[in-house]
């Protein structure tokens, strides 16, 4: 990396930090723009290419005309009004925006939603309703699940897909016989560590996801 | 507005039936929590039309000045509608609290400083303009090294930095057994997973606000101030707070920004700060050194205690007050604490659960552990033998109002097996894991501040709760609820509370663990309030009251309360005033962390197998919320004590691992069944609730219990944290 603790003037934008990782040494691209009064809002030119695209939301299925930079998320919540699934990170970090899309769960602010037309998306809002809960949202109501509830609806949802996943037979990084796949608290807590509570009611949805497979089988 | 003033210890009130307190009713908030109907900031859609989004750029630099920004390129982009830079941003006030006005000129005091603000059609637009605003700056050289800065720092600007009891240099030298250790604490970030997020919408000169704000009050007076618009102007609601840890005490640039984005785009505007722009744009937990000195006689009674901390932050700013603990955890004839502060150019330090104690008990407790290898004498006696019943500093007269830290430590030995553990470490052995067992004290301050609330029996004999309080995961909607239902005798679905609106009653608001003992404490002043106007009406005078079943009865005649209210309602404000009983009496909850770790022989990697607490914090008003607020707490000890840390580089003067991949915090997979026992305690010194503080007690003292159980797994002892598996490695036999 260059250093810039010297004295040198140098122009760098986000973008160049965040794509070359180093402080990109520019001639500054014009004078300065200075204004003086509070900027006056100007009319916007939305000249930005769109796609059409088809989500099926919980069941009803929805046309949308779409900037392509809209992720699933994002389409959910600002064009759907599905504000369920939260934004906790915005980058496949912290699994708040986890959806269940054609039967698997996904963090939705790692995909865009132009790629999901005719997909199956499942949000928190199509598990239940406070006054008909699902039995997983019952299970977390019941053992505190939650604190703040900001990662609830993606806890929720991942531990529902997740359910499915063990009954699938589908292995994770801690089973120990692949042929073998067995509920298990060591199990659930690894795969479920995508979803992260800052909070920290772990052990609260592990008793909840519990109950509700023992209720399952 | 009635004031209920709290100057005398209270006496038997309605809240000690216990019928409704103190039991582990489910969250009434939990089914639309479970849901996702419960709107937090981001998500409110009714009376907002035509929204606009705002992207924040943030600086390049860490300090120096901007030479030139040129926002040309991004005002031509698709959709945007404005950039606002230093250059025409709107006069503001001057810094109010905790916050400083942004884009106030050229100036770069911290790395990510907001430098320009794009408001555009859609966030997707914002966001790329935002990339395209171009910015030259003058770097100067900065303060970034707490190690060298130290040798700068000075004798903060605040309320008791230094408390000197005795002769703490000659009780100290005198000392037969002597410890002196230094230990280091890191930044830390509170990592909520709620980013700080504000819709803002004007109508006129009012301007109304949909954040994520821990403490309304604070933030009407600060958004006024800032915008110079009269507090009346501003409505500010946070009816759900997607977790805080104190990031959310004091609002932040977010609140600021889209008040003057939507301003001037005359459209309402929402803006979250994106999750890597969090860490360095807004607060953090300021990293510490810590020296301790603890004398003893042979016995290991302490002689003389001293503890100095070192931190940084920005011009102006507060220091972390690690040593607040020392004051009043264990007993010692010669004492001093000192906090020394240096000016540094890393973003702003502030509040993260448990300020001070948080890790001024890192160091304390694993220095209580060395003292007690030392002495050779079991770590859990060592500190029963300090316990002391009142204000070490102060004397026998200023008592603790309750103190049950011997207990703790007894009981919870008693629960896990402590008997078993071998004082020698290095010894147990399970496969490739080294076994070892840990513990640490836990205490935390009782803090409460005023707080009132509005309590209305309306038509049909139902009740509403509305004060500004808030619920940032804490519980605060259930435990309002059970505090009227105790009070009118009214089952639990009989009660509606409303929260986070400034247009209801001042809260205490939820900081500090005052959240919960001050709060509920306004509902029962507004509920007395309430009782009366409701015997009144029912023509029972002076009377004893009875509030059963729907039902007030005195006098050997019961009138239902549905009756009473009539077709308007009764509605009741009442305010709870604090005197200086906290003056008089020493106030704190206690609790005691009992560890059990697995430490890879060959990895260094360590795993929490076994983790207890026990806590004494006065009437536990609901047992299951507690009970969670102490999981989260222990779990956030647990990151501090092996994972989380903003690693600063000193070259550029930035948090470098500024998002949730980089910076740890535990998972699932970290954390297994976790234990939590509550000691049944009264205290009728800190409220008519007789409860305390517990939100902050469970990450007090437990990141030590982990480091202790480290070094007795391993036999290594490393007093920088947190303890990775790299720094315990080199040192793996
Ligand atoms: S918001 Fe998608 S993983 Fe965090
Ligand atoms: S409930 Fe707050 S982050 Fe999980």
């Amino acid at each position: 990396m260059s250093n810039p603790s010297g004295t040198k003037p140098f122009t760098i934008t986000r973008r160049d930090l965040v794509v070359s990782g180093a402080v990109t040494v520019a001639v500054g691209s014009g004078s300065a723009h200075a204004q003086t009064s509070e900027p006056k809002a100007k009319v916007s030119r939305a000249s930005q290419p769109t796609m059409p695209v088809e989500l099926i939301a919980n069941g009803t299925p929805h046309r949308l005309t779409l900037d392509p930079r809209v992720t699933l998320l994002d389409a959910m919540r600002e064009h759907l009004n599905l504000t369920g699934s939260k934004k906790g990170c915005d980058h496949g970090q912290c699994g708040a925006c986890t959806m269940i899309v054609n039967g698997r769960r996904i963090n939705s602010c790692l995909t865009l939603a132009v790629m999901h037309d005719g997909d199956k998306v499942t949000t928190i809002e199509g598990l239940g309703s406070p006054e008909d809960l699902h039995p997983m949202q019952a299970a977390f109501v019941k053992h505190d699940g939650f604190q703040c509830g900001f990662c609830t609806p993606g806890q929720i949802c991942s531990s529902v897909a997740m359910l499915g996943e063990i009954r699938d037979g589908i292995p994770s990084h801690v089973t120990r016989d692949l042929m073998a796949v067995n509920y298990s608290d060591e199990e659930v807590r690894e795969r479920m560590s995508g979803n992260i509570c800052r909070c920290a009611a772990y052990p609260n949805i592990i008793a909840a996801i519990r109950e509700v497979h023992e209720g399952n089988t | 507005m009635t004031d209920y003033h709290f100057d005398t210890p209270a006496g038997p009130n309605p809240i000690d039936q216990q019928k409704i307190i103190g039991h582990p009713h489910d969250r009434i908030d939990g089914p639309r929590k479970v849901s996702g109907q419960a709107p937090y900031a981001q998500d409110y859609r009714d009376g907002i039309s035509n929204i606009a989004y705002g992207f924040i750029v943030g600086a390049g630099i860490a300090t120096g000045r901007i030479d030139r920004i040129d926002t040309r390129e991004a005002e031509a982009a698709p959709g945007v509608l404005l950039v606002m830079t230093h250059l025409n941003a709107p006069k503001q006030g001057p810094h109010q609290h905790d916050l400083a006005p942004q884009l106030t000129g050229p100036e770069i005091h911290f790395y990510d400083e907001a430098v320009a603000l794009v408001i555009a059609d859609t966030f997707e637009q914002a966001r790329d303009a935002a990339k395209l605003v171009r910015i030259s700056y003058t770097p100067k050289k900065g303060r970034f090294d707490l190690a060298q800065e130290r040798l700068n720092a000075v004798k903060p600007d605040e309320d008791e930095p230094d408390t000197s009891t005795g002769d703490f240099a000659q009780g100290f030298a005198a000392a037969p057994v002597q410890l002196d250790v230094t230990y280091t604490t890191p930044d830390q970030s509170h990592m909520m997973m709620e980013p700080h997020a504000t819709i803002a919408k004007w109508e006129g000169d009012r301007l109304t606000l949909w954040t994520s704000n821990q403490m309304v009050h604070w933030a009407i007076r600060d958004v006024a101030g800032t915008l110079m618009i009269p507090e009346e102007n501003v409505r500010v609601l946070s009816a759900f707070v997607g977790g805080g840890f104190g990031a959310k005490l004091w609002i932040q640039s977010d609140a600021v920004l889209a008040a003057l984005g939507a301003r001037a785009a005359g459209r309402p505007v929402k803006l979250a700060l994106a999750r890597p722009q969090i860490m360095n744009n807004a607060t953090h937990r300021p990293a510490t050194i810590q020296r301790i000195r603890i004398g003893t006689d042979p016995q290991g009674r302490i002689l003389a205690i001293g503890h100095e901390v070192w931190s940084g932050n920005q011009p102006g700013r507060k220091i972390e007050n690690a040593a607040q603990q020392t004051r009043l955890l264990y007993a010692g004839k010669d004492r001093m604490t000192s906090h020394r502060l240096a000016v540094m150019d890393l973003p702003v330090g502030n509040s993260m659960r448990a300020p001070g104690e948080a890790v001024g008990l890192l160091a304390l407790e694993a220095a209580m552990d060395e003292l007690a290898e030392k002495l050779n004498m079991d770590p859990v006696e060592l500190r029963i033998i300090n316990d002391v019943q009142f204000d070490p500093e102060k004397g026998p007269s200023r008592p603790f109002s309750t103190r049950k830290l011997v207990e703790c430590l007894r009981h919870g030995a008693r629960e896990f097996g402590w008997s078993k553990r071998n004082p020698k470490p290095g010894q147990v052995r399970d496969g490739n894991w080294l076994v070892g067992m840990g513990v640490g004290s836990a205490i935390r301050n009782n803090l409460s501040k005023n707080s009132g609330a509005r309590v209305t029996l309306r038509p049909h004999g139902s009740v509403l709760i509305e004060t500004q309080m808030t619920d940032i995961g804490t519980g605060s909607y259930t435990i309002l609820a059970q505090t009227a239902a105790e009070m009118l005798g009214l089952p639990m679905d009989r009660v509606e509370v409303r929260l986070g609106d400034s247009r209801f009653p001042e809260s205490a608001g939820s900081g500090g663990s005052w959240g919960a003992n001050s709060s509920t404490a306004g509902v029962f002043a507004a509920c007395e309030q309430l009782r009366q106007q409701i015997a009144q009406k029912a023509g029972f005078g002076g009377a004893e009251l009875t509030f059963r079943g729907g039902q007030v009865h005195a006098q050997g005649r019961s009138v239902s309360l549905a009756s009473l209210a009539g077709k308007n309602g009764i509605a009741a404000d009442g305010t709870i005033v604090f005197g200086d009983l906290e003056k008089r009496y020493a106030q704190a909850s206690f609790g005691a962390h009992f560890c059990e770790v697995g430490v890879d022989r060959y990895t260094g990697e360590t795993r929490i197998r076994r983790l207890l607490s026990v806590a004494a914090a006065g009437r536990i008003l609901n047992p299951k919320t507690a009970r969670n607020q102490c999981l989260g707490g222990m779990t956030m000890g647990v990151g501090a004590a092996l994972m989380e840390e903003c690693v600063v580089d000193t070259r550029f003067g930035y948090f470098v691992n500024h998002d949730l991949a980089e910076y740890h915090v535990p998972v699932h997979a970290d954390i297994p069944d976790l234990e939590v026992i509550f000691l049944e305690e009264l205290d009728d010194k800190s409220s008519p609730m007789k409860a305390k503080g517990v939100g902050e007690l469970g990450i007090c003292g437990v990141g030590a219990a982990v480091a202790n159980a480290i070094y007795n797994a391993t036999g290594v002892r490393v007093r920088d944290y947190p303890l990775t598996m790299d720094k315990l490695l080199e040192r793996l036999a």
